[in-house]
């Protein structure tokens, strides 16, 4: 999967959750989910779960932590589907 | 001092109408909300009839965005935004616009017993299924008592005292009363309040183990709750919301709002789980001084009651409640005031009963008819030596009143008694 290929995945999980639909339409690796895409915060462990079922992957606590950002989000979908043998 | 407060909005999920239209319309014709329950039946409970609103996917969501209705499992907070966003809209008020302050005058008081039984029996699995990372994040917003309440405040944009109250049956009537206080000790201009119940077996189970439901009209649902008659068997288990808008008198001249009616005034009190009273039966005396306390408290004699819209449950309670209301205004026979009960056409709505029984009480004094008692054919004995059977009517009854009271009881012990009174316009 490539890189337009991913965010075209991760658009579509976080479309029920933003609050600023319009920022969709410039979503790129520099998307902030809680600052340009006024994600609330809480619904982050929602957007987690959703990437979780969708790559078939599990995100432990430090990597969630960590993904705020489409592009911290494909580096960590990235290594988890390597470490599992998938790509 | 003391300001005069008014009702000047109305809002009900009913199981015998889901807006105020179609409840208006079912209350006056005695259309009855309990049906046949599938759940109830596959679960071999004794009971298996229930009232319970129905809500389409499509009102839904003119209340809920997509994102709220992803995994919704509280019916209770559905039927609360409901009802409380149909009173809002009612009083002719719109929410605070999105971006802009909170409404720091209005607040809300919004009851119930439980929250989100459903989504919390679900989180309970996956817990002890060791999946606890997987609960997503509303499990605490739907499962929180003041869930209710705090989704309102939020679609309103409502920045005064927002709180549930509980108090079993007795809930609904305690959120008006609350409201009702904090209006007029000056505290909040505007106040929704109201109350409301979840659906369902994890809900309703407990009730049918008590033996207290009727087990023998399982095939004649609309029959099955019989308020007042010789042949009444329990009470059916009922779910939904009642959501009633007050604010001081003069707020509601000043935006030329409509007034339903007028609070005068009431009480609350406990038996205290002495003399008669138990856990789940009430202290005679309590309910006698509860009625007398609300009624010196609205400023009127016991002779002034038109109507009474009592608790009237369909258990045999319903005699000793008679017999509480004759006692506390040393009223009996064709002396008696009207009495109903709305329970015969909708259940017991639990923690939501007292207001959506407010709500058709507000709506009976507000427009001159009072309700049909529905499945009360057959008086029970001990209450027509009371009470002259013409003051208990079984079809509607076109009639202009002044005065009504509403009375809701409750498990420990507990009462709750407001006294409703007609607006005389201009």
């Amino acid at each position: 999967m490539d890189k337009e290929e991913f965010i075209s995945e991760l658009k579509t999980i976080v479309t029920p959750y933003t609050q600023e639909p319009e920022a969709l339409d410039h979503i790129s690796e520099d998307t902030d989910f809680i600052k340009d895409l006024k994600i609330n915060s809480a619904n982050l462990v929602d957007v987690v779960l959703d990437v979780e079922e969708k790559f078939g992957i599990e995100i432990d606590n430090d990597a969630m932590a960590r993904m705020l950002t489409v592009r911290a989000a494909i580096e960590i979908i990235e290594d988890k589907l390597a470490a599992s043998g998938r790509e | 001092m003391d300001k005069r407060v008014v009702i000047t909005g109305l809002g009900v999920v009913s199981p015998n109408g889901t807006d105020l239209a179609q409840f208006r319309h079912a209350i006056r014709n005695g259309i009855s909300g309990i049906r046949h329950d599938p759940q109830l039946e596959k679960l071999l409970f004794s009971c298996q009839i229930a009232g319970k609103p129905v809500i389409d996917d499509e009102r839904l969501q003119q209340y809920f965005s997509p994102l709220e209705l992803r995994g919704l499992q509280s019916t209770g907070i559905v039927y609360g935004v409901i009802a409380g966003m149909d009173a809002w809209k009612n009083a002719g008020l719109e929410p605070a616009a999105p971006d802009g302050t909170p409404y720091w005058e209005c607040g809300s008081v919004f009851g119930t017993g439980t929250s989100g039984i459903d989504k919390f029996r679900e989180a309970i699995y996956k817990v002890d299924d060791l999946q606890i990372r997987k609960l997503g994040s509303t499990v605490v917003a739907q499962t929180m008592n003041s869930g209710v309440s705090a989704y309102l405040s939020g679609k309103l944009g409502l920045g005064n005292q927002i709180s549930t109250n509980s108090s079993a049956c007795a809930t609904g009537v305690e959120s008006i009363l609350m409201a009702y206080e904090r209006i007029k000790s000056g505290k909040a201009t505007l106040m929704l309040a109201g109350s409301t119940s979840d659906s369902g077996a994890y809900i309703w189970g407990g009730f049918d183990a008590m033996k207290i439901c009727p087990y023998q009209y399982n095939d004649q649902p609309e029959k099955g709750c019989r308020p007042m008659s010789a042949s009444a068997r329990g009470f059916v288990p009922g779910s939904g919301a009642g959501a009633v808008v007050l604010e001081t008198l003069e707020s509601a001249l000043g935006r030329g709002a409509r007034i339903y009616a007028e609070v005068l005034g009431g009480h609350v009190n406990s038996g205290g789980q002495r003399g008669s009273g138990t856990m789940t039966a009430p202290n005679n005396e309590g309910v006698q001084r509860c009625i007398t306390m609300a009624i010196k408290e609205a400023g009127i004699g016991s002779g002034d009651i038109d109507v009474i819209n009592g608790h009237l449950t369909a258990t045999s309670k319903d005699v000793t409640e008679i017999r509480n209301w004759a006692a506390a205004m040393a009223r009996q026979g064709g002396a008696f005031p009207y009495i109903n009960s709305l329970k015969g056409m909708i259940g017991h709505c639990i923690s939501a009963a007292g207001s959506i029984e407010s709500v058709a009480s507000v709506l009976q004094l507000s427009e001159g008819f009072i309700s049909p008692n529905i499945n009360c054919e057959d008086l029970h004995p001990a209450i027509a030596q009371l009470v002259d059977p013409k003051r208990i009517p079984t079809a509607c009854m076109e009639h202009d009143f002044n005065i009504l009271a509403k009375a809701s009881f409750g498990f420990g012990d507990i009462n709750a008694c407001i006294i409703f009174k007609k607006y005389q316009h201009g």
